[in-house]
């Protein structure tokens, strides 16, 4: 919920951490590391002066920085510390890079929104320039020169003529004695002088991962580790009606078994558990056994009638009725709409979808002496200290949560419901205990992307022009996990692709129509992008088409002449948490990435018979996408065959990972533009595992060539952009090739 | 009582029979870079070797691999040196990481069974491998560049 409302985050507090920065050149030659859970790599840098911080050094020169970010596959646990190295002038072959528990004393830890660089960028390079200065200080002090005589260089401290040298691990030894710099001491580097930040950097975690030694939430090991499974009841809401335990309690390793306690029938939940009975064993797979034989009768509450089904024609009939919000009013669409020379109006749907992390939710906890400590791959791991403290009675203070790898997030990992599993049976039975999910667990208990119905009316010129747009978007709210009931999009939500349009025309309207919800909706990869690009992307290219017009061309036109979308002009606010005053929208980013993409892909060339292109570019998360997609339809079957996706998101930290991370969203966009949808029958999911919630496999891997825009703009985040224009993109490119408007994701079988 | 090897090494397990080679692996072995991930055959983050054949141990129970020989992730190569692992690197192929075991583990049995295998059947061979994060652009250019560096 926070991802995007919440744009506060901790001040750090520079005295202390350059302080402990400083200590750690002492201390560090002793640290300890992270107890039998087998996370060496991942423990802090600490000893017992707790140096926790982003930069310490060893007296033999080894820089640690520490992470404070998760790193569920974006590369953010090595881009971070690239920033800081580069600052320092370090040698990136001698960083080690450990995680930091969740902590206030780190700012935001609070992983997603694509905002770690571009949050943490200016604090990387204070936290480096800061540490060379202080050993520019210290060596110059210790040789008798001027602090301008002196520079850091390669690890190193150099006097200007070469004469002296001292290594970083001397200089940290006597940099503890120095004073902790204002910032306005500070100098920073020159981009053009970035010898580390820009270049092709392998990520840390990259030889731990090819050899099976990383550490993932799942992963666990403890001395006397019980392992738990939880049947949750399959309806929100629902609650345990009876349970006979018997046969359960006879399977051999099965120690208990253990009741959760119920969602309330109705109220925001925030990250509660749902509830359900838990079965805890000496081993996953009896606890499994033990699982299976539970006899459990269930209520199922309020949220019993719930099918999807039929939702989609309530939600379809909510778009006719009168909207909850105007999320942007400009000029008066109804009367444009008359005066049009063609309208044309288009309904679009997208399911409910779940995040389908490879590595499903997993925590360990341990409860002793009134203290807990977990170990979990949480997106947030400050949120999940006041998650486990709120609903476990444990004072904040006295809850530690280490940060693992995540095998994959996408945004689940942000809600600790998971976690907080795990603490509740380890307070309750007294044992360390690592709660694992299914894969139908997940599947079934998630928290859903919202299914949608959005209906599209546009007004046409004689020329083609579109003066005139409707657009009416119905979907419970991610609010309604947080608020009582709220049934109507929040600002922040319109605001993702909606609001934000980006199109020259004179009349807009931009409602939110009432939906209620039935169950837990979260946020998902790019959020509300998902539905609201698939249907402004879809129909810019129906206009085109109606207009008679190149694609490329109407949608160049249709963003018009460069300026900057004035958006808090609008009623709903949203800038992605940010002041438009530092991160504006400028249109004409958004032309140059689609032109871009449209000239690496030699759009409108020739193509192989059956091949078509199909274009979209869209603004998320303050980068800039521009895509095209060439496919064709072979009966029934698309085949995508290359993607081109250009990339402005300012200034490249780590090229590679923005490109993979490119590559990455575009088969997460292709998986639920062609496969992936979550039905509910009586309130309960109806899919469970990969055959019937499906992703997609290398049978869905298209050529994709990512093009980076060099630019000077501040930097701003990749791991959602790429997202947003993957199925418009591709569902122009199906017009293109057969005629045939997808409005309706995933395509499944619609083409057969 | 069934005995096998591991890595190697010599096991024996007295548990249940009906365990999955998978939660032998990571809750007795200790050997988590095999990963669980769906538990039905259907994803591939868990697989190994056994004979030099690729299987999924979640689908593999311990009272079937009496007397055979268990390779995971960890016991590979000797040095994380094997062809693939080289090739991983170099393309710099994982983003999370968390299947990337069973991509590899799964992509060696295909070259070992046939040192010459085509571009498709490489990507046919894979198909049972789900990589969410999307690696699989790389994770096929990288089999394909171990498939020459094992010429």
């Amino acid at each position: 919920m926070n991802m995007i409302k919440n744009i506060s985050h901790q001040k750090l507090n520079r005295r202390t951490i350059l302080k402990n920065m400083a200590t750690g050149s002492l201390v560090l030659g002793i640290s300890v590391t992270g107890g039998g859970f087998g996370l060496p790599a991942f423990a802090e840098t600490s000893g017992p002066f707790n140096p926790n911080v982003f930069v310490a050094i060893d007296p033999d020169g080894t820089l640690h920085i520490t992470a404070h970010r998760s790193e569920m596959g974006t590369g953010i646990r090595t881009g971070l510390p690239m920033v800081v190295a580069e600052e320092m002038n370090a040698d990136w072959a001698r960083v080690k890079i450990p995680q930091g528990d969740g902590d206030k004393k780190y700012g935001s830890q609070n992983t997603d929104g694509s905002r770690s660089i571009r949050r943490f960028f200016d604090r990387m390079r204070e936290a480096g320039a800061t540490a060379r200065l202080m050993m520019e200080r210290a060596a110059a002090k210790q040789w008798g020169v001027a602090v301008s005589d002196v520079r850091a260089e390669n690890h190193e401290i150099i006097l200007k003529d070469g004469s002296k040298r001292m290594g970083f691990g001397a200089a940290a030894v006597l940099a503890r004695d120095e004073a902790v710099p204002e910032v306005s001491e500070l100098t920073f580097k020159a981009r053009k002088d970035y010898r580390i930040v820009g270049t092709e950097t392998k990520i840390i975690d990259l030889p731990a991962i090819i050899n099976g030694t990383t550490t993932y939430g799942i992963d666990g090991k403890l001395e006397g580790l019980h392992y738990a499974v939880i049947a949750r009841p399959p309806v929100f809401r629902g609650s345990v009606k009876s349970v006979d335990t018997a046969a359960a309690l006879k399977i051999p390793g099965v120690v208990k078994v253990v009741e959760m306690p119920s969602l309330p029938p109705e109220g925001p939940v925030f990250f509660r558990p749902l509830g359900g009975v838990a079965v805890v064993a000496t081993s996953t797979w009896a606890a499994m056994k033990g699982r299976d034989a539970l006899k459990i009768t269930w209520d199922n509450g309020p949220n019993a009638t719930h099918n999807s089904a039929d939702y989609m024609k309530t939600l379809d009939k909510s778009c006719d009725g009168p909207a909850k919000f105007v999320g942007r009013k400009q000029g008066d669409v109804a009367a444009a709409l008359k005066k049009a020379e063609t309208v044309h109006h288009a309904t679009y749907e997208v399911p409910y979808l779940e995040h389908a992390t490879l590595e499903p939710p997993a925590a360990t906890a341990v409860f002793a002496d009134g203290k807990m400590e977990v170990w979990a791959p949480v997106q947030d791991p400050q949120g999940t200290i006041m998650a486990v403290a709120g609903v476990l009675g444990v004072p904040e203070p006295d809850v530690t949560v280490h940060v693992t790898l995540l095998g994959g997030a996408f945004g689940r990992k942000s809600k600790p419901d998971f976690v907080v599993e795990a603490g509740y049976l380890a307070k309750e039975t007294g044992l360390p205990i690592k709660v694992t999910w299914s894969r139908e667990d997940q599947t079934r208990h998630g928290f859903y992307h919202a299914a949608s119905v959005q209906k599209m009316s546009a007004g046409l010129d004689k020329k083609g022009k579109a003066i005139a747009w409707h657009h009416r978007l119905a979907y419970p709210t991610i609010m309604s996990n947080f608020m009582p009931d709220p049934q109507v999009a929040a600002d922040w939500e319109m605001c993702l692709g909606a609001v934000d349009l980006p199109y020259d025309i004179k009349d807009i309207t931009v409602e939110a129509m009432p939906a209620k919800a039935h169950v837990r909706i979260g946020w998902l990869r790019s959020v509300n992008n998902i539905q609201q690009v698939f249907a402004i992307g879809s129909f810019i290219d129906e206009l085109a088409h109606k207009a008679g017009q190149d694609p490329k061309d109407y949608l160049l036109k249709a963003i018009g002449a460069p300026r900057a979308i004035d958006l808090d002009a609008f009623e709903a606010k949203g800038n992605y948490g940010e002041p438009l005053a530092k991160y504006p929208f400028k249109t004409k980013r958004l032309t140059n990435v689609i032109d871009l993409a449209a000239k690496k892909a030699n759009w409108g060339r020739k193509l192989p018979k059956g091949h078509a292109q199909g274009i979209f570019g869209h603004r998320s998360f303050l980068s800039y996408i521009g895509m095209v997609v060439e496919a064709s339809v072979e009966a029934g079957e698309v085949k995508v065959h290359r993607v081109d996706v250009a990339v402005d998101c300012g200034l490249a930290v780590n090229p590679d990972r923005i490109r993979s991370q490119m590559e990455g969203a575009v088969i997460f966009g292709l998986s639920l533009a062609l496969l992936s949808e979550i039905t509910i029958e009586n309130g309960a999911v109806v899919e469970g595992n990969f055959d019937g919630y499906r992703l997609a496999r290398t049978d869905i891997n298209p050529e994709v060539h990512v093009h980076l825009v060099e630019s000077d703009e501040l930097p701003t985040g990749v791991g959602e952009p790429g997202v947003p224009p993957v199925a418009p993109a591709l569902c122009n490119a199906i017009f293109a090739a057969i005629g045939k408007r997808i409005r309706r994701l995933p395509i499944g079988d619609q083409l057969a | 009582m069934t005995t096998f090897k591991v890595n190697g090494a010599a096991r024996s397990f007295d548990g249940a029979p009906d365990t999955p080679l998978l939660w032998y692996l990571r809750d007795e072995a200790g050997l988590t870079g095999t990963k669980f991930g769906c538990g039905a055959g259907l994803c591939g983050a868990c697989t190994v070797h056994v004979n030099g054949e690729a299987v999924r141990s979640c689908q593999t129970l311990v009272s079937d691999i009496a007397g055979a020989e268990i390779t995971t992730i960890e016991g590979l190569s000797a040095k994380a040196d094997h062809p693939l692992q080289q090739a991983w690197t170099d393309n710099n192929v994982p983003q999370c990481g968390y299947c990337q075991a069973g991509q590899i583990m799964q992509a060696a049995a295909l070259l070992q069974s046939n040192p010459a295998i085509s571009d498709a059947a490489i990507e046919e061979g894979m198909y049972g491998n789900i990589c969410r994060c999307g690696t699989y652009q790389r994770i096929t250019k990288a089999i394909r560049q171990a498939r020459e560096m094992m010429k």
